[in-house]
């Protein structure tokens, strides 16, 4: 029996190590263009599903049939990370997959769970570094590797409504916003909040440290991968900046307040009904606001700025969806001519701003005659031209930091952290633990 | 001599024979626990994001040590366990009390205390977080019309857990049942003999009531401990809601709101493996999980033992 016990032990040890000889297998080589005119169908996961974004995608993609009739493309809709990621590890992904959030793409660069696609680029002489603003190159490459293209970007700024602004033009720094806030902030006899000229709390929907960051332009991490939360002021200017608000309000009446908000994509968004004068958000709140709200009288602006940083008045926070091909995908040729099309094609790209009301992503496509511009949609255009807009660079941690100083903002603004020193060095340590736990740095 | 190996060749048969038998189970028991366990030990000493391995030696193991929220996980685990098993036991016994002497309307009340048991539990989480919302919760509308301003209850670290204890009181359906099967074992002569003798209610309860149903009280304990051990869903979904967290990009949800508060040693796990793509730590936590379990695990078939060996 014993013998049969350490037979087991080793045949396990043995598997153990095929396996992970297999996921440490590289990519398979493919060639980077499509030479072949048989036909074929691919496999395309996405993370769309509402309707109006569903009807977008499949007119965009009969613009795709007619200029490659040989590809049929099936699509699966409301796919999320983890479907990919376990897709990839099963040995059997889709041949082109969609992600909503930036977040991972240091990960899928890392581990080959996508493919590098500047190869495919060369190949098809495409120059990403004229193709798309800047700011892009930051999110969608890691070490050198392009493995995700960006497919239509994000840029959030400020949503002001008109009425409840009573005639103040929108705030263009930190100490027009706090003011304005005070002044159009309304109570009940018993001091409840009943209309909020701006909610500072980082609980707040879009209020994430990664959006209001640039207020201040704080920076999250150094060259190397370490935390510079700590040793960045400007951190220390936003979250002074938003504890005094947050205390002018008092944090268990303004809790108390948010918590009664609806949902947040929903038509009970509290800017939707006219419970907070000011809000950060994306761009796509101009579309739902045009269904839930077609009425409300509002406008867009940049985020307020640092009061010492008046000169960076008109920047915002981008980020964006991105699409690539997934490590053994069965057609890679097709797939990157389907990528190609939804990354780089002008048309395709404004088709799908224009119905769903995100920023295209490569600079010609903003250009186009064809793009449907408004005062309110324009607003967000002008934020992603800005040249000192900025993203979340891709990290290997980025979830984790970002949790991080949320956590430490939220316990901080409630008045739980003593000192916001001892906060932000608790910051740095905790990011630099988990960078050598993960990454070795 | 010729004996002797005809013994040999007999015994090597029945050797066989008991291995054959023993097959199916080894096959499983390798498959589903010794590869898994053999693999989590393994990992546990590499860099492992779930796609690429790297040998780091004891470097997950060193970061156990240090690591906050690893710590901050077992307190309120612990928490859990000191007060959430206690408190059900008790409240499913008494609870089994009530519905089992009730004269009228008992079969009524048995449904009512059984019922929210058969919630699934992202259900039931959601109502109970909605029903305690400080702002809009039916709850705090109650209070207030008598000016009593409820707390917080999933968003101040202090009543965090005192909400999901109440969670998991008002689902106390599963353990009622086996009280009430328990309760009902004991004769009635021995509480009318004992009302005879003049026993008052609390004496009948811890002279009879109480030495009949220990053993199903030691049975809820441990088995509740293990349950409490592997505590997730609950505690994920009332963060989630609490902390009012989308899904868009650039909003994350930090599992434990607020201030870590609900963080749960299994949510640490999953969150380490499964969103940091630090599977090689997760493995660590899993390691160290499958240990105390094992020790719970054990003291239950001790115990057990105990009682067969006494009802013998």
């Amino acid at each position: 029996m014993k013998r049969v016990v350490t037979a087991l032990a080793a045949l396990a040890l043995a598997a153990t190590a095929c396996t992970a000889g297999n996921q440490a297998a590289p990519p398979p080589k493919i060639e980077p263009s499509a030479t072949s005119h048989e036909p074929v169908t691919i496999q395309f996961w996405h993370g769309f599903s509402a309707d109006n974004e569903l009807k977008a995608f499949a007119d965009t993609l009969a613009g795709f049939k007619q200029k490659f009739p040989w590809i049929t493309v099936k699509t699966t809709k409301a796919v999320q990370d983890d479907q990919i990621l376990q897709a990839v590890r099963g040995g059997n992904p889709p041949d082109v997959a969609l992600s909503f959030t930036t977040d991972s793409v240091a990960e899928f660069c890392k581990a080959n769970i996508f493919q590098d696609l500047n190869p495919y680029l060369a190949a098809s002489k495409i120059d990403a570094t004229t193709l798309f603003p800047k700011v892009i190159d930051q999110y969608t490459q890691y070490a050198g590797k392009r493995c995700v293209m960006p497919m239509l970007a994000d840029a959030y700024g400020l949503y002001y409504n008109k009425k409840l602004m009573q005639g103040n033009p929108p705030p263009k720094t930190l100490s027009e916003l706090t003011e304005l806030t005070k002044k159009l902030t309304v109570r009940d006899a018993s001091g409840n909040i009943k209309v909020a000229g701006f909610v500072p709390s980082s609980q707040m929907y879009e209020n994430a440290p990664i959006h209001t960051s640039v207020m201040v332009g704080a920076k999250w991490t150094n060259p190397d991968g370490t935390s510079a939360v700590a040793g960045d002021p400007q951190w220390k200017k936003l979250m002074t900046w938003q504890k005094d608000l947050v205390d002018w309000f008092g944090y268990d009446k303004l809790e108390k307040f948010r918590k009664g908000f609806g949902d947040e994509w929903s038509a009970d968004n509290p800017f939707e009904k006219g419970k907070v004068a000011m809000a950060v958000d994306g761009e796509w709140r101009t579309a739902m606001i045009a269904a839930d709200v077609p009425d409300l009288d509002y406008g867009t602006a940049p985020m307020p700025v640092a009061d010492d940083q008046a000169d960076r008045y008109g920047a915002g926070f981008i980020a964006g969806t991105v699409i690539g091909i997934p490590r053994g995908a069965a057609h890679p040729e097709a797939a990157w001519e389907l990528v190609k099309y939804l990354t780089t094609d002008t048309g395709s790209l404004v088709t799908l701003s224009n119905a769903i009301r995100n920023v295209p992503s490569t600079l010609p496509a903003l250009q186009s005659p064809d793009l449907k511009i408004d005062d309110h949609f324009k607003t967000f255009l002008d934020i992603f031209a800005n040249p000192n807009s900025v993203t979340l660079p891709a990290h290997i941690n980025s979830v984790f930091n970002q949790q991080t100083l949320q956590e430490a903002q939220i316990k901080w603004e409630s008045g739980r952290a003593p000192s916001l020193d001892g906060v932000l060095a608790d910051v740095d340590k905790k990011i630099n633990d988990k960078l050598k736990l993960t990454a070795g740095g | 001599m010729v004996t002797m190996a005809f013994r040999r060749r007999a015994q090597r048969r029945n050797n066989l024979r008991a291995l054959l038998y023993l097959s199916p189970w080894l096959v499983g028991f390798s498959i589903f626990f010794a590869y898994p366990l053999i693999s989590t030990v393994y990992f546990s000493f590499q860099r492992y994001d779930l796609f690429t391995l790297e040998p780091v030696g004891l470097l997950n193991y060193r970061y156990f040590f240090k690591d906050d929220a690893t710590w901050t996980s077992i307190k309120n685990t612990l928490w859990l366990v000191a007060v959430m098993v206690p408190l059900r036991v008790l409240f499913g016994l008494g609870v089994a009390q009530l519905v089992t002497r009730l004269k009228a309307g008992a079969g009524v009340f048995r449904t009512i205390f059984y019922l929210p048991s058969l919630v699934p539990l992202v259900a039931g989480t959601l109502g109970f977080v909605y029903l305690l919302n400080p702002s809009t919760g039916p709850v705090q509308s109650i209070l207030g019309a008598v000016g009593i301003q409820s707390p917080d209850w999933f968003g101040d670290p202090a009543w965090s857990k005192w909400g999901l204890t109440l969670l998991a009181l008002w689902s106390i359906g599963d353990l009622m049942v086996i009280f009430m099967a328990s309760l009902l074992d004991v004769p009635r002569q021995l509480y009318e003999a004992a009302a005879i003798d003049g026993a008052s209610a609390w004496q009948q309860f811890f002279r009879i009531t109480l030495p009949v149903v220990r053993p199903v009280i030691m049975f809820a304990a441990v088995t509740g401990v293990i349950q409490t051990l592997q505590y997730f869903t609950q505690a994920m979904v009332a963060a989630r809601v609490a902390s009012g967290a989308t899904d868009s990009a650039g909003s994350v949800f930090t599992p434990g709101y607020p201030d870590q508060s609900t963080l749960t040693f299994p949510e640490l796990l999953f969150e380490q493996g499964f969103r940091d793509f630090a599977m090689g730590y997760a493995c660590v936590l899993a390691l160290v999980l499958f240990v105390v379990s094992m020790v719970f695990t054990v003291i239950l078939l001790r115990q057990f033992r105990g009682f067969a060996e006494e009802e013998a």
